[in-house]
């Protein structure tokens, strides 16, 4: 590992190095920028709010292929994560590649769900569901775009020997991501009562 | 680098997960409600917690990180029944019971 990088990334005097711990702070932000919007969802939609029944027109095979292709991403990230631990950068490299590839697939599957709703009319404004639906997926992907960016620009730092501990970083982001759709995944497409 | 941990097997984490993933999407086809939302969300959960503790190491790591983020849930927890009696309740002299008449639901739109 390179010891060249900001002192932050090795101080750890919690007890968890300040690198990790900037990720959960992180994460727990995410919790109320998701969670709020999921929480609002459900409160629209026990209160019997109309436009809510078009759940039923979401593509759940579409879907629960997403969820296994985030899935499978999260497990090769978790494995690029065991891989650096025991020093193999290249392993490691083709890992996180192989997450990014999930990533773009995922993209490119919610890119055909978007196309074939919005010709058939269901756009954003069509009414409270299509709103969640567009805003809730659209942050999703946002957030999975960035997951890309940056898991790209952490590969090379890798390969050349620097700041290992990035890896389980973007790790732990990632799987967020993956927890993220684990919800929207029933609430969007299967739990339609 | 991180901290060492025991790395789990993965690949039956991912399996496992696969399986729930193929129960959530079954569950539905029964078409009845209480069995569609335990698989549905139900499930859900479980897979969340297989992730968080696995993949995230959560399970290995400082009190320090659960209290944070069980804070957070507990806050997100008093935003949800905080806001919740504007929307679920349409009685008394200052509600207005705008899903009978409609008349906020276009302006929400």
């Amino acid at each position: 590992m390179s010891m060249h990088g900001p002192i932050a990334t090795h101080r750890s005097s919690s007890g968890i190095p300040s690198g990790r711990l900037a990720i959960w702070w992180l994460l727990a932000s995410e919790i109320f920028i998701f969670g709020g919007l999921v929480a609002c969802f459900v409160l629209f939609k026990l209160n019997g709010t109309p436009g809510f029944e078009d759940a039923s027109l979401t593509s759940v095979t579409a879907g629960a292929i997403n969820t296994f292709v985030l899935l499978t991403s999260s497990l090769s990230i978790v494995l690029a994560h065991a891989a650096i631990e025991k020093g193999e950068r290249d392993k490691s490299f083709r890992y996180i590649w192989y997450t990014i590839g999930g990533g773009v697939v995922f993209l490119g599957i919610k890119t055909y769900e978007y196309t074939g709703k919005i010709i058939n009319g269901h756009v954003i404004t069509e009414n409270l569901f299509w709103s969640f639906y567009y805003t809730m997926t659209g942050l999703h992907a946002l957030h999975v775009i960035g997951g890309m960016v940056i898991m790209a620009l952490i590969s090379f730092d890798i390969r050349k020997g620097h700041n290992y501990q990035r890896v389980e970083l973007i790790g732990i982001y990632w799987h967020f991501v993956d927890l993220v759709w684990i919800f929207l995944f029933p609430l969007l497409y299967i739990a339609n009562f | 680098m991180s901290d060492a941990y025991a790395h789990p097997n993965y690949i039956k984490i991912w399996f496992w997960l696969l399986g729930l993933l193929a129960l959530s999407v079954a569950g539905p086809m029964l078409e009845i409600p209480v069995v569609t939302i335990i698989t549905a969300f139900g499930i859900a959960v479980v897979k969340a917690y297989l992730v968080a503790a696995n993949f995230m190491h959560l399970k290995f790591e400082k009190d320090i990180i659960w209290y944070l983020l069980i804070l957070s849930i507990c806050l997100l927890g008093v935003f949800f029944f905080g806001t919740s009696p504007d929307l679920m309740m349409t009685e008394g002299d200052q509600w207005i019971d705008c899903i009978a008449d409609k008349s906020c639901v276009e302006q929400r739109l």
